[in-house]
């Protein structure tokens, strides 16, 4: 049965806070669910270091995504291989299952344009740091698919509570309804927007509640549940490209919370209590799934402890891969601003090249 | 009068601060402004002290914050909306040139719209895409706007007083590559500082350089460098690039004969061309070089690994400056 069709207050759940089974298993073979796990310990793993490279000054601001996994690793291993994604800015576990590598993320994030460059057969569009504007660009690539009779294809558009509050939200929804396109919406509801609350964006009862006015499905899930997440998501782009009766797209809202700040350059404790922290930390996605594998006979020490070592070497040999790549050349920011370079740029370009002939980097370079 | 050491940032928040002290009609709004004081901490402490009537963590939605913002501004009240970043602002533009800009011209003085449109600009900071950029022309462009962009904590703090107290709408760049970089001696009493008046920071006799926001800083620097060359620089430190000091550019320009206009922004449709213009409208007679435009590349800002080749530096300057005094 679709979990999609329900009242958008109730919240789809498989497992509960102790990785027992409530609800329907997904249909996912062993080798998946093991998957599904050691891919949320990557991105938690990544998560740990890339906070500590910020703060050892060896990357610049970034924004974590622990307690987040199930949502991004549940709803990306859902899609099948060419649908596409649109991110937002917090998306880094979800895009590695997608086909980014991690070195690509922290090249992104120590500020190389080449981390926004994905290779021609990932269909996942660049970091969106502007609030909600890529929900329109996933609209409106899931109506291009429709128009040109693509019915294979699923659009999936990640963003967050905060968001939903956008214009952006609005239209992005608004168009997908009228179009009938067939797209995925996944809010991730983290409870916060940096320092604003969930209650401070919208008066609705639930963000879910949103796709009704729409005409199209709204569903809340456990979004610290991967296997939940995994479900809602499936069925959602299955009516994605089989919609029978029913409209395309859908409205997902993952309930689930952020453990540490907005971004290193956030301070949370200044908006929020610990208290609270600790009372989703009791939800945390990852030994929930451990907890069910294990019991199931999936997992044991011993491949827990095989998964904790690879997930570490990947991790250390992407940092070492992205730190050795050299500081970019400044004729970069001049390429690709158009499919071929004007001659004012290219005259900019030249004489700046000159100057730095004349007097060295160091006249340029700060710190 | 008694004075106190502030930083840029902190003069933005001692002269919302004061100003919503003598004055109830004035709140400030926007994403995060309350509770956490701003991300840049410019609006601390003002949640405590005025409450959330007046300090207003709003909706995350810049149309929303901006448009609402007209409304009270027309029905009486005075808002000081913040934009996170410079570069969220767009999805208020539409309220911002539309509206904000026009309503007394639309509705023949009936509204007004005395609203002060907040936001920290500029690059420097190794800050994520999108959050480096520097707009101003956007703005400049717009009649009905005023523009200032301060380089001093006392000019932040009397420029902020004067925009709110201004009957029409102001944008206030706050260049935050300077947020926290130096300080300054700040009244705690309120005074003012004109909207639409330059300051002359360093006079000199061979060329004008004009400039404004963090760029002011280096180009000073780089007349200190030059004076040893036996060049003698005038800077010029525009303060509002709407309205323009035009009175002043001409002024020096007319003693000096020579200039160089330096921004961050991008060069093309960039304020270096506008005042380029003046120059030429008002003082060709007595112009003996171009005018050197040391600006921006045009190309989108970059990821911050480049940011130091794109932002003018003072070896940018020092070579814009010689080219202008050599021709
Ligand atoms: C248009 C726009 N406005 C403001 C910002 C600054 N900003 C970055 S993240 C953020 C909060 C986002 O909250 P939410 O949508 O809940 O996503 P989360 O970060 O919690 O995943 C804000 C205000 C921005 N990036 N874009
Ligand atoms: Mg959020």
């Amino acid at each position: 049965m679709s979990t999609l069709q329900r009242d958008p207050e109730e919240q789809v759940q498989v497992l509960d806070e102790n990785g027992g089974v409530v609800g329907e298993v997904p249909d996912l073979g062993d080798d998946e669910l093991v998957e599904m796990y050691r891919a949320m310990r990557l991105a938690r793993h990544f998560d740990k270091r890339a906070v500590s490279l910020q703060r050892q000054g060896r990357m610049g601001t970034y924004p974590p995504l622990s307690g987040q996994e199930g949502a991004q690793i549940g709803s990306t291993m859902a899609l099948d291989d060419d649908d596409w994604m649109f991110p937002s800015y917090r998306e880094h576990g979800g895009a590695v299952v997608r086909g980014v590598p991690l070195t690509q993320t922290l090249l992104y994030w120590m500020g190389h344009e080449d981390g926004n460059k994905m290779t021609p057969d990932t269909n996942v569009f660049p970091v969106a740091v502007p609030i909600s504007t890529q929900i329109l660009h996933a609209t409106g690539a899931a109506w291009a698919s429709k128009l040109k009779g693509d019915d294979e294809k699923a659009f999936i558009c990640y963003f967050g509570d905060g968001g939903t509050s956008e214009g952006d939200f609005h239209e992005g929804l608004n168009f997908a309804g009228v179009f009938d396109t067939p797209n995925v919406f996944f809010c991730n509801n983290n409870q916060w927007a940096i320092s604003v609350p969930r209650e401070r964006q919208t008066a609705s009862k639930t963000i879910a509640h949103k796709a009704v006015a729409y005409g199209f499905d709204g569903v809340q899930v456990d979004g610290m549940d991967p296997l939940a997440v995994y479900k809602v998501t499936r069925d959602a782009v299955e009516k994605a490209k089989n919609p029978g009766d029913r409209r395309r797209p859908t409205l997902i809202e993952a309930v689930q919370y952020r453990f540490g700040a907005h971004t290193t350059a956030d301070d949370p404790t200044v908006y929020r209590d610990d208290d609270e922290v600790e009372k989703w930390k009791a939800k945390d996605p990852i030994p929930r799934l451990e907890k069910f594998l294990r019991e199931t006979g999936r997992l044991d020490d011993e491949s827990v402890d095989a998964v904790t070592q690879s997930v570490e070497e990947q991790v250390a040999d992407a940092i070492d891969e992205a730190e050795s790549v050299p500081r970019p050349e400044p004729s970069e920011m001049f390429e690709s601003v158009y499919a071929e370079m004007p001659d004012h740029l290219r005259e900019q370009m030249e004489d700046f090249e000159q100057l730095r002939e004349q007097v060295g980097d160091e006249a340029f370079l700060r710190e | 009068m008694s004075t106190q050491n502030l930083t840029l940032v902190q003069a933005v928040r001692d002269g919302l601060y004061t100003e919503m002290k003598q004055d109830d009609d004035v709140l400030v709004m926007g994403e995060d402004v309350g509770k956490n004081g701003g991300v840049f901490r410019a609006t601390e402490g003002l949640y405590n002290e005025f409450g959330d009537d007046r300090v207003i963590d709003t909706p995350l939605a810049e149309s929303g914050i901006v448009g609402t913002a007209i409304g009270m501004a027309a029905y009486g009240l005075k808002p000081v909306p913040e934009m996170q970043f410079s570069g969220f602002m767009y999805p208020a533009f539409d309220q911002i040139v539309s509206h904000a800009a026009r309503l007394r011209n639309r509705s023949r003085g009936r509204f007004t719209c005395p609203l002060v449109v907040r936001a920290p600009y500029g690059g420097g900071i190794r800050a994520p895409e999108h959050h480096s950029e520097s707009k101003e022309a956007f703005y400049a462009h717009e009649a009905g706007l005023k523009v200032v962009i301060p380089s001093t904590p006392y000019d932040t703090k009397g420029l902020l007083i004067s925009a709110i107290r201004d009957p029409d709408p102001v944008i206030f760049l706050e260049p935050k590559l300077i947020y926290r970089a130096f300080r300054g001696e700040v009244p705690e009493e309120d005074y003012t500082v004109p909207l639409g008046e330059a300051a002359v920071r360093r006079e000199g006799t061979d060329i004008s350089v004009f400039t404004y926001g963090a760029m002011s800083r280096p180009t000073q620097e780089a007349a200190e460098n030059l004076s040893e060359e036996g060049i003698d620089v005038e800077v010029v430190d525009l303060r509002t690039v709407s309205p323009l000091d035009e009175a002043a550019i001409v002024e020096s320009f007319k003693k000096t004969g020579r200039a160089a206009v330096v921004h961050e922004a991008p060069r093309k449709g960039g304020l270096a061309g506008e005042i380029t213009a003046v120059i030429q409208e008002e003082a060709l007679l007595y112009q003996e070089a171009p005018v050197e435009r040391i600006t921006g590349f045009d190309v989108p800002f970059p990821l911050y690994a480049l940011e130091d080749y794109y932002l003018p530096s003072v070896a940018r300057i020092e070579e814009g400056i010689r080219n202008a005094v050599e021709f």
